[in-house]
């Protein structure tokens, strides 16, 4: 374990058991989330971020299951915490910002009311002061506190509801906050705003993000390190500005080829050409060889592994084993 | 001929509750909005969150009794329709969930979800005539192999794909007009292409109609490419015309500022602070919603005319626009941010 990382996850795999066969969503994947950065995964829809950010959180929904792997929060296996530990750690360690974030909100409940409930369920606060904490929050993320303290969450417009979760994931200080797919339902001014809030966040209180999206513009702008996820595994990984500049993976030069510039004419984008795995039945070899410009026979028959490709560099992709061989 | 939706100045006001006993606060989510739609028409409605699109959206389907105004479907008050015709009408207007998780049923697999409402409306006749035509439908939105998802439960799907889900039950009761809101904001670039091309087709060979509901303009932009947009602010309508000329000159001070935020696929210029042509990003209260042009304290353009008196829509070049200084504000164009 290296101390400047606060999770490191190692050799990671996750299935689904389904009635028309076994998928496995997540697919030996090794990652390491620096303390302090701002890490995010991008990938297309299905590739795997959110089953592996559940992991993280140790909350695989059924009917999937952990089949190898570990996870380490500062050195502890959290796949071994027991479910007193664990509680604590939901939460306190780690918190998440769900993808539906509306799914996560009780709807009979006043939004006040369930930030109460979420903080004394972890410590012993008084309410004057947690209602000043989330009130601060709130007003983090531009809600008016006096009204959305009091709304139901039907109350509250789709990115209205996102924002509150943003607010929720930071009340109890966690260590690192999952954000999965935090802005999506927002306009760009306010998601620009946020993004904004979140850096500052970040930066004041020493927090650690890990962003999952599948827009890599949205990523561009706040992650200091993106890896890129495809079926499953983890095909390239680096700092931001050396993935948009130098990517060594020909599925990242695709997909920051095909995100839509200000306002580009979204017809004419290029947007990389076939469709997404079926993981039920995946390609032999590398599995994004069916759908790739620079394919050979040896990707049709042996899948690429993650190898270094530069400082704190990695990449899953034959190309670059040739390079590191005339190199 | 009337149009097949009109809005007659309909204001949606909410009221909050802050208590058993406590009085009621109220939230006017849509205030005084005139809007009609034409069969087989896109009109993209775009805004900050929280301005009210999703009400416009209840309302237009009928999920919400507007406040004040009417609403008329092929010129009848749907407010006033007979049991059939209001069902009629139901049918014919479909609404696409922002929230793919509340639209479906967690207890009930995709089949059942889609079967339903086909077998109610005696779209398909026996339950084999009922699978088959909802593999059709799984088929069309891109959820391929279909049998790889329709005996699936909701949270056994990715957002995406339960939002293509939402998508294949509004088609499967062959509706006039299709309300989307937010349809691909959880789905990725390529496959939000397909399901964006998909609606232009369902358009184009079904004459489907189409309100989009989304806060990303390079989507509107492609998909009500020969149709209109509408830009929202604070329950109100601030610029409307065709998607063309709205975005080759936006006028309203809002929508420039909208478009200046729109983020790019480069860190250097993204991580590099860009200036927002706003006073201020704070969002004013809806239910103390600020005098005159609401828009006026985050605008750089306001002046006392502002403050006082509330500018209504008017047309302007190509446009119809709600600002009064229209003629001052400078030009926008793409290339201003780069
Ligand atoms: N509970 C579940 N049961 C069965 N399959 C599941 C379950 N959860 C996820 N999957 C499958 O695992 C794969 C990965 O899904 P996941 O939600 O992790 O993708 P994602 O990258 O987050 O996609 P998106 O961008 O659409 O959110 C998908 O094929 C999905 O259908
Ligand atoms: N049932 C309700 N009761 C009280 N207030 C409501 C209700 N539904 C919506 N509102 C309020 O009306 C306003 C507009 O909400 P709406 O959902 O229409 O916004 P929106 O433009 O769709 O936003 P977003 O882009 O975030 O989805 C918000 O302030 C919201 O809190
Ligand atoms: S391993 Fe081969 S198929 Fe896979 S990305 Fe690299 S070149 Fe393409
Ligand atoms: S009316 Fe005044 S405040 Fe409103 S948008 Fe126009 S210039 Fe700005
Ligand atoms: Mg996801
Ligand atoms: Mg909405």
């Amino acid at each position: 374990m290296n101390e400047n990382n606060i999770i490191e996850i190692r050799d990671l795999s996750i299935e689904f058991k389904l009635r028309s066969g076994t998928i496995r969503a997540v697919d030996h994947v090794s990652l390491d989330i620096p303390k302090g950065k701002v890490t995010a995964l991008v990938g297309e829809s299905g590739s795997g971020k959110s089953t592996l950010a559940s992991a993280i959180l140790n909350i695989v929904s059924a009917p999937g299951t952990i089949k190898n792997g570990s996870i380490f929060l500062n050195g502890e296996d959290i796949l071994r915490y027991n479910a007193n530990r664990l509680r604590h750690y939901r939460w306190s360690d780690v918190s998440m910002v769900f993808q539906a974030a509306q799914n996560a909100l009780n709807p009979v409940m006043r939004i006040g009311e369930q930030m109460i409930e979420t903080v004394l369920a972890h410590k012993k606060m008084g309410k004057p002061e947690i209602i000043e904490k989330a009130s601060q929050l709130l007003d983090y993320v531009r809600l008016e506190p006096g009204r959305v303290l009091k709304a139901y969450p039907h109350e509250l417009s789709g990115g209205m509801k996102q924002r509150v979760m943003i607010a929720f994931s930071l009340l109890l200080d966690p260590q690192l906050v999952i954000l999965d797919e935090p802005t999506t339902a927002l306009d760009v001014i306010t998601q620009d705003y946020i993004f904004d809030i979140l850096l500052k966040v970040h930066k004041e209180m020493n927090i650690t993000m890990l962003l999952l999206s599948h827009d890599i513009s949205v990523v561009a702008r706040v992650a200091d390190r993106i890896g890129v996820m495809y079926a499953g595994k983890i095909v390239e990984l680096g700092e931001t500005f050396e993935m948009f500049e130098n990517a060594k993976h020909p599925y990242t030069a695709g997909l920051i080829q095909a995100a839509p510039s200000i306002l580009d004419d979204v017809s004419e984008n290029k947007s990389i050409k076939g469709s997404s795995p079926n993981l039920l039945n995946l390609p032999t070899g590398c599995a994004f060889h069916p759908r790739c410009e620079f394919s050979t026979d040896l990707c049709k028959l042996e899948q690429p592994r993650a190898i270094s490709v530069g400082k704190d560099r990695l990449a899953a992709c034959h190309l670059n084993e040739k390079g590191e061989m005339l190199a | 001929m009337s149009s097949l939706l009109e809005l007659h100045n309909i204001s949606m006001v909410f009221e909050q509750k802050s208590g058993l006993f406590g009085k009621a606060t109220p939230i006017p989510a849509m205030v005084d909005v005139q809007l009609s739609f034409e069969p087989g028409e896109i009109v993209a409605l775009v805004g900050e969150s929280g301005c009210g699109k999703t009400t416009l959206g209840k309302v237009v389907t009928g999920l919400h009794k507007p406040t004040e105004g009417q609403l008329l479907y092929q010129g009848k008050d749907v407010w006033k329709m007979n049991k059939a015709e209001f069902s009629e009408y139901r049918r014919s207007v479909q609404l696409v969930q922002q929230d793919s998780y509340a639209a479906l049923n967690p207890m009930r697999t995709i089949f059942q979800s889609l079967s339903d409402p086909i077998l109610q409306h005696k779209l398909v006749r026996s339950r084999k005539e009922a699978y088959d035509r909802v593999c059709e439908l799984l088929d069309t939105v891109g959820l391929t192999p279909p049998e790889q998802y329709i005996e699936k439960y909701p949270h056994q799907m990715s957002g995406g794909q339960r939002q293509r889900v939402l998508l294949a039950r509004a088609i499967s009761l062959k509706p006039k007009l299709i309300v989307a809101d937010e349809p691909v904001s959880m789905i990725d670039v390529s496959l939000r292409m397909a399901i964006l091309r998909l609606m232009s087709n369902l358009n184009k060979s079904l004459g489907i109609a189409f309100i989009y509901i989304t806060h990303d303009l390079a989507t509107a932009r492609y998909i009500a490419q020969y149709g209109r947009m509408a830009v929202m602010y604070l329950g109100k309508i601030v610029e409307q015309g065709s998607v063309h000329d709205v975005l080759a000159a936006p006028k309203h001070p809002y929508l420039q500022a909208l478009l200046s935020a729109v983020p790019v696929p480069n860190p250097r210029i993204a991580k590099a602070k860009r200036e927002l042509p706003l006073k201020s990003l704070d969002m004013p209260s809806i239910m103390n919603p600020p005098s005159g042009c609401s828009f006026h304290p985050r605008c750089l353009y306001a002046s006392q005319t502002c403050e006082q008196t509330a500018p209504s829509l008017m047309p302007y070049g190509n446009t119809i626009v709600s600002c009064h200084h229209v003629e001052k504000v400078p030009q926008w164009t793409i290339a201003t941010v780069k």
